[in-house]
C-alpha cells in the first residue's frame, strides 16, 4: 500500500510539468545569474569562500527550501477538490499519507540540489567527495522544518491563499537567513541564528572544511523540527471539514 | 411507480442468523451536531436515531439544509458528534474505515490531477486490504473506455463515474453516497443507479442521501425523512411516498362549506384562501369526482403533487408541535 501510493505521488509530481520545470529551473537561473559573472572571486566578502561555492549551497538550500515547502501547495490543491476527505475514508494511515508528501518534497529538493551542484561544478567548484556528501546530508536534515511547515500551511490555508503566503515566508526566511547576502554580525546575526534557513546556508561551511553546524545550529534545527512537526500533525488531524 | 427490483433485506434491526456482533449494522444514537458559522451557531443535526440493518439500502431523504450531509459526515467519522454515538458494524467509524469496510462518494469532490483514470483507481485500490479487481470495478462503473484519459480532462458525468469506481474499489460492506446524481443527466442517473444496484446485490449495505423522492422510491428499501436536523419519518419507501406524495386540489369555490369538503372521499384536510379552497388528498381521483359531483360551480381547478419541500415543512411543523407538548 505504501509503495504504490508513494509511486503515484511521485508520478504525479513529475507529470505536473509547470511545477516541475519552474521548481527546478528558477533556482538554477538565479544561481547562474548571480554567480556566473563573479565566478573567479575566490574570497567572497572575506569569508574565504569562492563566490560560486557560497551561492551554490546558499541557492541549493533556497531552492530545496522552496521545493520542500511547496508540498503545502499540493496539499492545499488536493484539499480544495475534496480529495483529502476522500482519503480519510480509506484505510490510508496518517504516517503513510504524510510520509509520501514529505518523500515527494524531498525528492524535488534533492533534484534541485543535484542540479545546483552540477551548475557549481561547471563554474569551477571543486570539493572532496566526502564534503559534497556531508554538505548534502546536513542540508537534508536542515530541510525537516520546512517540510513540516509546508504540510502545516497546506492543511491550514486554501489553494488561493497559499501561494502568496508561501512566497512571502520563503523570501523572508531566505533573506533573514543569509541566502542573498552573508550575515556576519550584529542583531541581524542574532536573529538569523534562530532561523532554520540560516543553518541551511551554513551547511556551505562544510565546503571549506568547517564543522558545519555548531551545537546551537543543531538545537535550532531540532527545535523548529519538533515544533513544526507537532503543528503539522495537529493541522492534519483537525482538517476534516468540508473546505 | 413500483419498486422495480424486490430486495431480500429483512426488516430493520432484525437478522435471522448469527451473533449480535455479526448482525450489527449501522446504529446512530441521539446524534447532535452544531456547526459554528459567521451568522452564529447552526444546529445541523438535532438528535437523530437511525438503525440500518446489514444489506439494507436506505435513503436519507430531505431538502437542502435538512442535516443529511452532516449525518453522513458523522457516520464516516469526518465530523465528531457533539452528542450521541455512531456504530458501523459494531465499530467506531474510524475502526470500520481502517478495516476497509467503508466506501463513500461525498457530495463535493473532484479528482486529483496528473493521473490516468486507471492509475487513480489502482492507487485507491492499493489503499484497501481486500480490494475489488481493478478491471472488474472499471467495468462495473462503465469507465473502461476512458481508462487511459487524464483525470483532469473528463466531463462532469465521467468524473462522477470515476468517483463511483473509487467508492466501490475497496469492496466495502457499507457504501455511502451523498447526493451522488446531482450533477448527472437522466441517462447518467440510469447508468449510475444500475452500477449501484449491481453492487448492492452483493449483500452490501448502501446509504444514500437525496432530495429526490423518486430516487428514494426507486432505489431504496427504506427512506428516512429528515428536515431541519430531525428525522420526521422512517419507513418503507411506499409508506413514505404515500405520506409525502399526497396531492392537493385547488379550486375557486366562494362560500364553500369547509367541514363538508373535508368529509369528501379522498380528502384529508380542507383549507380556505379567500375564494379558493385547498384540499389535501390521500386519493385525489376520488376527491375530484366527489368535489365536482357536489359543486358543479367549482372552477379554476388545479391538481398538483405536493412538493417534497412542502410535505417536509408540514411534517416538521407537526414534529415541533409534538415537542412543545
Amino acid at each position: 500500500m505504501t509503495l504504490t501510493y508513494l509511486r503515484y505521488e511521485l508520478l504525479r509530481t513529475v507529470r505536473n510539468g509547470r511545477f516541475f520545470v519552474f521548481s527546478l529551473g528558477i533556482p538554477l537561473i538565479i544561481y547562474v545569474a548571480i554567480a556566473g559573472p563573479n565566478a573567479n572571486e575566490e574570497n567572497f566578502e572575506g569569508l574565504g569562500l569562492s563566490v560560486p561555492l557560497y551561492y551554490m549551497v546558499g541557492i541549493a538550500g533556497f531552492g530545496a527550501m522552496m521545493a520542500t515547502i511547496s508540498c503545502g501547495g499540493r496539499i492545499a490543491a488536493e484539499r480544495s477538490v475534496g480529495w483529502n476527505r476522500q482519503l480519510r475514508i480509506t484505510p490510508l494511515k496518517a504516517p503513510v499519507y504524510l510520509g509520501a508528501k514529505v518523500a515527494t518534497a524531498y525528492a524535488m529538493a534533492l533534484l534541485t540540489i543535484v542540479l545546483l551542484y552540477a551548475a557549481g561544478f561547471a563554474l569551477g567548484v571543486r570539493l572532496p567527495v566526502g564534503e559534497w556528501v556531508a554538505m548534502t546530508a546536513l542540508m537534508l536534515v536542515g530541510l525537516v522544518p520546512f517540510a513540516a511547515l509546508g504540510v502545516t500551511l497546506g492543511h491550514l490555508l486554501t489553494a488561493d491563499s497559499i501561494g502568496p503566503v508561501m512566497g512571502g515566508v520563503t523570501s523572508l526566511l531566505a533573506l533573514l537567513g543569509g541566502t542573498w547576502f552573508p550575515i556576519t554580525s550584529g542583531a541581524m546575526l542574532d536573529i538569523a541564528r534562530c532561523l532554520p534557513s540560516y543553518w541551511l546556508v551554513q551547511a556551505s561551511h562544510v565546503g571549506v572544511g568547517g564543522d558545519g553546524w555548531s551545537a546551537q545550529g543543531w538545537a535550532v534545527v531540532a527545535a523548529w523540527s519538533v515544533v513544526l512537526t507537532a503543528l503539522a500533525v495537529r493541522a492534519y488531524r483537525r482538517d476534516t471539514v468540508r473546505v | 411507480m413500483s419498486n422495480p427490483t424486490p430486495t431480500t433485506a429483512g426488516p430493520a434491526g432484525v437478522e435471522p442468523d448469527g451473533a449480535p456482533r455479526a448482525a450489527a449494522g449501522i446504529e446512530l444514537r441521539g446524534l447532535v451536531k452544531r456547526w459554528r458559522s459567521a451568522a452564529g451557531p447552526v444546529d445541523a443535526v438535532r438528535g437523530i436515531d437511525v438503525s440500518i440493518a446489514r444489506g439494507e439500502t436506505v435513503a436519507l431523504l430531505g431538502p437542502n439544509g435538512a442535516g443529511k450531509s452532516t449525518t453522513i459526515d458523522m457516520m464516516l467519522g469526518l465530523a465528531e458528534p457533539d452528542a450521541g454515538t455512531v456504530s458501523v458494524f459494531g465499530m467506531r467509524p474510524a475502526a470500520a474505515i481502517d478495516a476497509g469496510a467503508v466506501g463513500a462518494m461525498l457530495q463535493t469532490g473532484a479528482l486529483i490531477r496528473d493521473l490516468t483514470v486507471r492509475e487513480l483507481v489502482r492507487m485507491t485500490a492499493a489503499l484497501f486490504p481486500v480490494p475489488m479487481d481493478v478491471d472488474e470495478v472499471m467495468a462495473l462503473a462503465g469507465i473502461e473506455p476512458i481508462a487511459g484519459q487524464r483525470t483532469n480532462r473528463l466531463s462532469g458525468g465521467q468524473t462522477q463515474r470515476v468517483r463511483a469506481a473509487i467508492a466501490l474499489v475497496g469492496d466495502p460492506d457499507l457504501l455511502v453516497l451523498d447526493e451522488p446524481t446531482v450533477a448527472l443527466d437522466v441517462e447518467g442517473r440510469h447508468a449510475f443507479w444500475a452500477t449501484m444496484r449491481a453492487f448492492a446485490a452483493r449483500g452490501k449495505t448502501v446509504v444514500f442521501a437525496t432530495h429526490y423522492l423518486d430516487e428514494a422510491d426507486a432505489h431504496a428499501d427504506r427512506a428516512v425523512l429528515m428536515a431541519r436536523g430531525r428525522v420526521v419519518a422512517d419507513g418503507p419507501t411506499t409508506e413514505i411516498k404515500a405520506r409525502v406524495g399526497s396531492r392537493t386540489i385547488r379550486a375557486t369555490l366562494p362560500g364553500a362549506d369547509l367541514p363538508a369538503l373535508g368529509a369528501l372521499p379522498g380528502v384529508v384536510t380542507a383549507d380556505r384562501h379567500g375564494d379558493a379552497v385547498i384540499l389535501t388528498c390521500s386519493d385525489s381521483d376520488a376527491a375530484i369526482r366527489a368535489l365536482l359531483a357536489a359543486h358543479r360551480e367549482a372552477r379554476d381547478i388545479e391538481i398538483s403533487g405536493a412538493g417534497l419541500e412542502q410535505a417536509f415543512l408540514q411534517l416538521t411543523g407537526d414534529d415541533d408541535e409534538g415537542e412543545r407538548r
